[in-house]
């Protein structure tokens, strides 16, 4: 039984099932934390049976596989079934997606694992023991998560073995029928074959499969692989170009209407009273309800007004008559300036907790002999919005005890937990239909949208409601990249080594708030988000210490692209950047000589310099490398200034991601991930007054268009390692590489995001 | 009630004549291929063509459109230019999300019904007002030019 774990062997066992006809008997004594069979039947189209709790087989041989991600551009819906089709055998646009019901075997425990705060060079006992004790945790809470840059490195294993067993299942029912032994049975393309010639399709094996003894299961060795590191083009494209594929704002149930909603401006505000009699006169308009009270909690977006409406633009101008009177409540007066002066005051009074420490803290804090230069800087960060181009939205049906809701969402099981406590039914009274995303970013791991479409809809009397926010709503009342104070302290010594390292940082903390909102888990301990980037930095110092201090500004927080490390790897590549100055070495040598230790990150960074060459005249490279969600990313930033203008005109990217599953969406999400940052390194600022949100649209919020893009020129490490993170490594090293390029053309180090000259 | 003529077809539409060209398509005819992404011509993800040009239907009512055309992303795979734009952007693999690859597209296409072979500049002037948030510039950019190849 414990070899369906141990794929080291490249092999596992179905162990139980070597009966005939108990199949069901050996699922049931796998270990608790198997992933091939889910307590829930894979819900199959008429003509499909299932095989496994992933995989069902048609007569015509279409093969339907469980999707447990969501898609939301970094291309799962492609490849995840890559995963299946390789061990099954069959080609890729035989595969088809279904969502998958929610079932702990469909949890995301690569995430969870992730979010641990050990050092990638520990190799104790104590990480592995808490790791393989998370990883149980994760098994059992089941979490339905897309995020963390984890679907491929978490379905890795479960996904193949899903496909490779239901093979065997189906070799298993040819040599049955046959009278062969299944050793002597090949498959290919959807076939079962003999040597003598005989073989049957999938879609005529499939019935008699589901009671065949699979035996031994193999996976393929990778020189066997058809697809798996070969490019394949996205299964989702033919419908993304002809406005075919459905996002949540696309879904039309009969009789659906529209919501529209005013929330406080002041962030927790809410509502004092509202006069709706200019509203409800109104064309269109059905209904004002105020759902504040529907909320069951507090989610992170706002209590408020909603107008029902027949189409949503009667909603929205019905939604902009109404006239709400707000209590402000208890952050009325903050503002951006007292946040950082605030974190400022903590990072001075307060020691933090210490994620890493290593060597002697005598030397950390500048007491060593032979000091030749010492550097001290501080860096900062604002907050951010993820502006994803389809605005939040939700659209949901309370009717008769049931809830049906249709969502573009990253975390299925939160949305059907919230959907059920705002209705007051069982979770399994919810009927969830997870969408197309419009972009996701860590923004639609939050619930609260759901939350407040399933209150409006309570007072819709059964219609389905689509609740969509202005862009407006999305900018004021999101859950925001946490803004960031860091203060960096190192020593020299004559030859320009690094005696002592020293770094503290503070700001709020993302998964205090996140539990909170979604587990309801009180906040406490160290949260790895705050000092990710910092803490588990590649480079080798003898003496350093990294801290952290959470200061909660109450600012509704949330996931944003890469992460602690969006701002952290800003903070750390530009302030390395500075020691190599003041050791009077060049930026690429300097990092060269703290990564002896670490041959992949040297290669990462060599590919990616080799391959800039020499920066034209007028412009000037700058260099990253950082490390997150197991993926090494190095980066070079060609750069010119115009005035105050900074222009990015080329960047190499370089990404070790282990074994490159699909190298087309590996390459588009470097290009979308450098795309990302630099938007965010050039213009993302989101700041805070009277407790209000400033900006409000993409005129406020501007972010990178076309004629502003830099050419990103992508390499991909040739590897055999485990696959890891691809949605957001390539997003933290741009802010860095433009502004040690900016250094290099102007002389002056910017310290604050996003760049200004 | 308004009449427009969409893809080619005349259809009467219930609405105020301020109502916003979106949607009436996305809500009035449940034509959902046309996105709403700002609502204030800043994004480009509602570009429709209203006779032959591309516009923000988010800010133009229908009453501007009354006896012209208006096409939609779903008229493209029966324009020769549009399907050639459909054509190179499954071949270079633009969308990512996709969410905002409608308006791209028609406004690609308009770019090249009025412009064989654009140079970079042009590219820049037609695209610059439709965002994308998953970054796919690049790839825009590298299937305009192979859609002008191919109509060439």
């Amino acid at each position: 039984m414990q070899g369906v774990k141990n794929t080291s062997r490249r092999r596992f066992l179905l162990g139980g099932v070597a009966v005939t006809g108990a199949l069901v008997v050996g699922w049931g004594v796998m270990p608790p934390r198997q992933r091939l069979n889910a307590a829930l039947p894979l819900p199959v189209h008429d003509g499909s049976v299932a095989l496994n709790g992933w995989v069902g087989i048609g007569k015509d041989g279409t093969v339907t596989v469980a999707m447990p991600r969501s898609e939301m551009g970094q291309g799962v819906y492609t490849a995840l079934p890559m995963l299946v089709a390789e061990e099954l055998d069959v080609p890729l646009s035989a595969v088809q997606v279904v969502q998958a019901p929610i079932d702990k075997i469909f949890g995301n425990i690569a995430m969870l694992k992730d979010g641990l705060p050990f050092h990638p060079d520990d190799t104790g006992r104590l990480k592995a023991t808490v790791s393989w004790i998370v990883g149980k945790v994760a098994r059992e809470l089941g979490l339905m998560i897309t995020g963390g840059s984890s679907s491929v490195k978490d379905a890795w294993e479960p996904m193949r073995e899903a496909g490779a067993a239901a093979r065997a299942m189906l070799v298993a029912a040819a040599a049955a029928e046959w009278s062969v032994r299944p050793e002597d049975c090949y498959t290919g393309n959807g076939f079962v074959a003999h040597a003598d010639g005989r073989r049957l399709a999938y879609g005529a094996l499939a019935e008699r499969a589901v009671t065949a003894a699979p035996g031994e299961v193999r996976l393929k060795s990778p020189e066997q692989f058809k697809l798996i590191g070969h490019p394949q083009p996205r299964r989702d494209t033919p419908s993304k170009v002809n406005g075919s594929a459905i996002f949540g704002i696309d879904v039309r149930p009969t009789g659906m209407l529209y919501a529209a909603v005013r929330m406080s401006p002041v962030i927790g505000g809410t509502v004092a009273g509202v006069n709706s009699a200019a509203a409800l006169k109104m064309p269109g308009v059905v209904k004002v309800v105020d759902y504040s009270s529907a909320l069951a909690e507090k989610t992170g977006a706002g209590a408020g007004v909603a107008v029902i409406a027949r189409s949503y633009w009667q909603a929205r101008q019905a939604a902009l008559a109404l006239d709400v009177q707000w209590h402000d409540g208890p952050l009325a007066g903050l503002s951006s300036a007292a946040i950082y002066a605030g974190f400022a005051h903590q990072l001075d009074s307060e020691d933090g907790y210490a994620y890493y420490k290593a060597g002697d803290m005598n030397v950390v804090e500048g007491k060593a002999a032979g000091v030749a230069n010492t550097v001290n800087a501080e860096y900062r960060a604002p907050y951010l919005a993820h502006a994803a181009m389809e605005p939040i939205n939700c659209t949901a049906q309370v009717k008769g005890g049931k809830v049906r809701v249709w969502a573009p969402t990253q975390s299925p099981g939160f949305a059907v937990d919230v959907a059920a406590k705002v209705a007051g039914v069982a979770a399994g009274d919810v009927e969830l239909h997870v969408t197309m995303l419009g972009g996701g970013f860590g923004r639609r791991l939050d619930v609260d949208m759901i939350a407040q479409a399933v209150a409006i809809a309570r007072q819709a009397d059964g219609h389905p409601v689509q609740l969509i926010w202005s862009r407006e709503d999305d900018t004021m009342h999101d859950v925001y990249r946490p803004a960031a104070l860091a203060r960096f302290s190192a020593t020299l010594d004559a030859q320009g080594n690094v005696l002592g390292y020293d770094n503290k940082s503070a700001s709020g903390a993302i998964s205090h708030q996140f539990f909170k909102r979604n587990l309801g888990l009180p906040p406490g301990g160290p949260d790895k988000t705050t000092a990710e980037g910092e803490f588990d930095m590649q480079y080798h110092f003898p003496n350093q210490r990294i801290r952290h201090v959470i200061v909660d500004s109450a600012v509704p927080l949330g996931y944003w692209r890469s992460v602690g490390h969006s701002h952290n790897a800003f903070f750390k590549e530009s302030f390395i950047d500075e020691l190599a100055h003041a050791a009077g070495k060049d930026g690429v040598a300097f990092r060269r000589g703290l990564l002896l230790q670490h041959p992949r990150h040297l290669a990462v960074l060599n590919a990616a310099v080799a391959k800039a060459g020499k920066a034209p005249a007028g412009r000037a490279h700058g260099v990253a490398l950082h490390q997150s969600f197991g993926t090494i990313v190095a980066q070079v930033a060609e750069v010119s200034v115009e005035g105050t203008e900074i222009r990015v005109h080329r960047v190499v990217c370089a990404v070790d991601c282990g074994l490159a599953v699909n190298p087309n969406i590996i390459a588009q999400q470097a290009e979308s991930g450098v795309l990302f940052g630099l938007s965010a390194a050039l213009f993302g600022e989101v700041t805070i007054r009277e407790g209000k949100v400033e900006q409000t649209n993409f005129h406020d919020y501007p972010v990178v268009r076309l004629n502003q893009a830099p050419e990103v020129d992508t390499i991909i490490m040739p590897s055999a390692a485990h696959p890891e993170g691809m949605g957001e490594p390539a997003t933290p090293p741009i802010a860095p590489a433009v502004a040690n390029a900016v250094f290099k053309l102007t002389g002056k180090r910017l310290r604050s995001l996003p760049l200004k000259l | 009630m308004i009449t427009l003529n969409i893809n080619g077809k005349d259809v009467q539409v219930d609405a105020d004549p301020s109502t916003p060209i979106l949607w009436a398509l996305r809500d009035n005819l449940n034509m959902t291929g046309t996105k709403f992404g700002c609502g204030m011509a800043l994004c480009g993800a509602c570009t429709v063509h209203l006779a032959g040009q591309p516009i923000r239907s988010c800010v133009t009512p229908i009453s501007a459109a009354e006896g012209q055309k208006i096409t939609t992303i779903e008229a493209m795979e029966n324009d020769k230019v549009g399907k050639a734009v459909q054509e190179a952007w499954v071949k270079i693999d633009v969308p990512q999300c996709g969410y905002c690859q409608s308006g791209q597209i028609m406004s690609a296409t308009a770019l090249l019904r009025t412009n064989k072979n654009p140079s970079d500049a042009d590219i820049d002037n037609a695209m610059s007002g439709n965002i994308c948030r998953c970054g796919t510039y690049q790839r825009i950019r590298t299937a305009i030019k192979d859609a002008a190849k191919a109509i060439a």
